[in-house]
């Protein structure tokens, strides 16, 4: 981070703030850090999806506390006291449906998030353990979600516990013990469901940890921007009280709308009407399939014909994202200086939305070949398309500074 | 903000895709409901007819496990109405101080009365099918209640060629059309008190929204409070975006 | 618009420059923005609060009938009413003449007999000592009784007398008398 003139808010000479500060600087932190934050003057909206993850895991935090005071992990009780949550505890269902579609609004957030950093190269150095923190706090999420998804003990919570845990089972040798461990038992049970209570209680406060490494690594070099350049100075930069406050609180309001139209309007559209069955471990739903946030990667498991090569596939999939930061060769962050790169981008967009589209289709036909063909592409993007632009592509010309195009459109 | 609509277009290309997939399998067509809606509420006259259907034709069989007498409310009995109707029927309780189990008249805290002791006496006097607990029967079939009046009115011949076999009816809706259920409702197979002509049709529907209402009480809650929020958040949506735009109007 | 060298971390709100106009509008908006957004924070914390109530279930269950044809006079018995228990005893003559009798003594929660009970002989409790939530003693003839041939609370020594009432001991308050309905000669609902 460039070195910038501190001025401290006015707040700061308060005795009460000195009194404490002069014993734990928590004060001072929080104005350098989020009040008088130095932060690129020329983020755009998408920017803004990283305070709105933030703030979708304090809602589910919150509303999955209240929902736990009422929930019983066994698998007698578990779906009835879901039931009693929905029909006689005050509000229940408001956080039922609160922490249930929050875990879509949540993925949307972050894959947008995520999105907005590939195309911003967000991932180039000096930011790589940044990205990485990204990428736990990403496969905390998954976790989390697919044990929550269990809780509920409907027929696609079984029954996806129960395909998602066999995955393992194609590790050779102890793939076998491994999924009876997990299980606790020879089936997914009342231990899995125990079990699964307790860590998808405790993965969010590890989520919680990793976002503030997340945002410690953050500071560290600051905000990348859309033009992908870094700061020459301090007119390149704004504090991030007022400026980001109003427009990350704006962006929330507008993001808050979409959120409660699916609570209050719609908010079975994103779950599986099976779910509102209760478990049954001697039948399988005719078509199973996980959440939609799962189901590009579930498509890439499926478009392989063996157990272990579609469950490297799978893994391999997020894994490779480690590795981008020295598989993009290009020096150029900003994919608005990339011709090249951006049609391999939105390329790589419409890979991702087709395999999801995949995954909810049965594994045959048509689907399974688009799957197969997209899930090559996936890895072709990564393994050939960006190493080769670095090589290949010319990027165009970047501006002088941050501030340089912002003012010049200002004088016109 | 091109990128954006570029986005746009893309979450609304999977979000058909998704529902195209959805919906394969016969066509449940949708009806008309006053629970539709942003400001929908139940229509309470059909939800005590369809009430009644319940408890004179399908209750014989299906149980409905989350209801409770006192949930009647939400179809406007009020509370004397409820605990006669909770009377009619007994529940198990005790043991009592010879430590036997008794019969008593249902409280309106007591739930439905199940017909059937367990699955397995279910499955016994049904010819091996189990009839599906009805509380949420709205909610667990693609279509809804829309499925619920698609499979009371889908009964039919079988087309030629089909054998439907012993014990099993055709149906146009139910999945691999061969249900072990035969068509439950026939034209006035109840009285309706408020003197509506009780065709399938009529019953169909009926039914069908007091088990919407059963798969989902707070519906009408959910939608009130719904509007309100929506209106609150555009109120907060509209001060913080004329705040950004007086806060960032001297930086460009 | 910022001057190009000037520092704009420390450019205030609106660029720097004070509208004559402008600074008071500007203060109520951001105020106006405040206020609503703590406002919808405080009304949903407000729900989530209220789901810790007691639910539907569990209000609907707030009653309990009680069968007393088979009590003699005497005898006392505990059943349970929203998960406390509820003394029901079915006093002597000599019991009810002793607490009549002391209601001309000195009572620190001084109520008359005859205001606890809806039948003389039935003296129906909730059985919680008022001090800290204990469970008296007194209900079986071989329990303790305390000084006034009631209830004693084992916890912190309150005694009670044949109503019910506190008489020595750190209790503030009476055994609290549940709303109850005779149903008929013989059963009583609670609640």
């Amino acid at each position: 981070m460039a070195k910038y003139d501190y001025v401290p808010s006015p707040f700061m000479s308060n005795p009460i703030v000195k009194w404490v500060d002069h014993r734990l600087p928590i004060f001072e932190m929080v104005d350098q850090q989020l009040i008088k934050y130095p932060a690129p003057r020329n983020l755009n909206y998408w920017w803004n999806f990283g305070s709105l993850a933030g703030v979708m895991l304090v809602v589910m935090i919150l509303s999955g506390i209240f929902l736990a005071m009422n929930y019983q992990p066994s698998t007698v009780a578990a779906f009835d006291s879901v039931e009693r949550i929905m029909r006689d505890v005050n509000y229940g269902w408001l956080l039922r449906y609160m922490h249930m579609n929050g875990a879509s609004m949540f993925f949307v957030v972050v894959y947008i998030h995520i999105a907005r950093g590939l195309y911003y190269g967000s991932y180039k150095a000096p930011r790589e353990i940044l990205w990485w923190l990204g990428l736990l706090i990403f496969l905390a999420m998954m976790a989390t979600a697919f044990m929550g998804y269990v809780l509920p003990w409907g027929q696609m919570s079984f029954w996806g516990a129960t395909v998602i845990t066999n995955l393992f089972s194609a590790i050779p040798l102890v793939g076998k013990s491994i999924v009876t461990w997990l299980w606790g038992g020879f089936s997914v049970d009342n231990p899995t469901l125990n079990r699964f209570f307790a860590l998808h209680y405790l993965l969010p406060f590890v989520i919680a940890g990793l976002v503030l490494l997340h945002l410690w690594a953050l500071h560290v070099h600051g905000s990348n921007n859309p033009l992908g350049i870094d700061a020459k100075g301090p007119q390149d930069k704004i504090p991030f009280h007022p400026y980001y406050t109003v427009k990350d609180a704006f962006g929330l309001s507008v993001f808050l709308i979409i959120y409660a139209y699916f609570v209050f309007f719609n908010p079975y559209m994103l779950g599986d009407p099976d779910n509102w069955i209760p478990a049954n471990p001697l039948v399988t739903p005719p078509h199973i399939v996980p959440e939609w946030y799962f189901l590009p990667f579930y498509a890439i498991l499926r478009s392989v014909p063996d157990k272990l090569g579609g469950v490297t596939l799978m893994f391999g999939a997020i894994a490779i994202l480690f590795v981008l930061p020295w598989l993009d060769t290009s020096r150029v962050r900003s994919g608005r200086f990339r011709p090249a790169f951006r049609v391999f981008f939105w390329l790589f967009m419409v890979v991702t939305v087709t395999l999801g589209w995949c995954g909810s289709q049965p594994p045959e036909g048509m689907a399974l070949t688009i799957g197969q063909i997209c899930t090559v592409l996936y890895f072709l993007h990564f393994l050939v398309f960006l190493p080769l632009l670095g090589w290949f592509e010319r990027p165009l010309p970047l501006p002088a500074s941050i501030a340089e195009p912002v003012l010049k459109s200002a004088a016109k | 903000m091109r990128s954006f609509r570029f986005l746009l277009a893309g979450v609304g290309l999977a979000l058909s895709l998704g529902t195209a997939a959805a919906s394969e399998g016969p066509e449940i067509p949708h009806q008309h409901w006053s629970h539709d809606g942003f400001f929908g509420t139940f229509d309470r006259a059909a939800l005590q007819r369809g009430y009644q259907v319940y408890k004179e034709v399908c209750s014989a069989c299906h149980s409905m496990k989350q209801m409770r007498f006192r949930n009647l409310e939400g179809i406007g009995l009020d509370e004397a109405q409820i605990k006669a109707v909770a009377a009619e029927f007994e529940t198990t309780d005790g043991p009592n101080d010879d430590g036997e189990m008794f019969q008593r008249p249902s409280r309106p805290s007591d739930r439905f009365r199940m017909p059937f002791a367990n699955d397995n006496a279910a499955r016994a006097v049904n010819g091996g099918a189990l009839p599906p607990d009805l509380s949420l029967i709205a909610k667990n079939r693609k279509g809804g209640e829309n499925y619920v009046v698609a499979l009371l009115t889908g009964y039919a011949d079988p087309p030629e060629g089909v054998t439907v076999p012993e014990g099993m009816h055709y149906n146009k809706v139910f999945p691999g059309h061969m249900i072990a259920m035969n068509q439950p409702i026939q034209d006035d197979a109840v009285t309706y008190a408020d003197g509506t002509k009780a065709t399938v049709d009529q019953m169909a529907h009926d039914v069908a929204t007091f088990l919407a209402y059963a798969a989902s009480p707070h519906l009408e809650a959910r939608n009130a409070l719904g509007v309100k929020v929506m209106l609150f958040l555009f109120v907060l949506a509209g001060l913080l975006y004329a705040a950004k735009r007086k806060i960032w109007k001297g930086l460009h | 618009m910022a001057q190009p060298g000037t520092s704009t971390l420390t450019t205030s709100p609106g660029g720097g420059r004070q509208h004559e106009d402008g600074t008071a509008r500007r203060d109520f908006l951001y105020l106006s923005a405040t206020a609503f957004g703590a406002t919808g924070a405080v009304l949903t914390g407000w729900a989530f609060i209220s789901s810790m109530n007691p639910s539907a279930d569990v209000l609907a269950l707030s009653s309990t009938e009680v069968n007393l044809s088979a009590m003699q006079p005497g005898q006392a018995i505990t059943v349970v009413w929203r998960g406390k228990p509820v003394f029901v005893r079915y006093r002597t003559p000599e019991e009810i003449a002793k607490a009549k009798a002391d209601d001309k003594a000195d009572l620190r929660d001084p109520e008359l007999d005859s205001k606890r009970v809806q039948k003389s002989q039935w003296l129906i409790l909730v059985g919680v000592c008022t001090h800290l939530g204990c469970v008296p003693l007194g209900q079986k003839p071989t329990d303790p009784h305390g000084d006034f041939g009631g209830w004693f609370c084992p916890c912190h020594g309150s005694h009670y007398d044949t109503s019910g009432r506190i008489r020595k001991g750190p209790a503030p308050k009476n055994l609290e008398v549940p709303t109850y309905t005779f149903l008929n000669d013989t059963t009583i609902r609670i609640g």
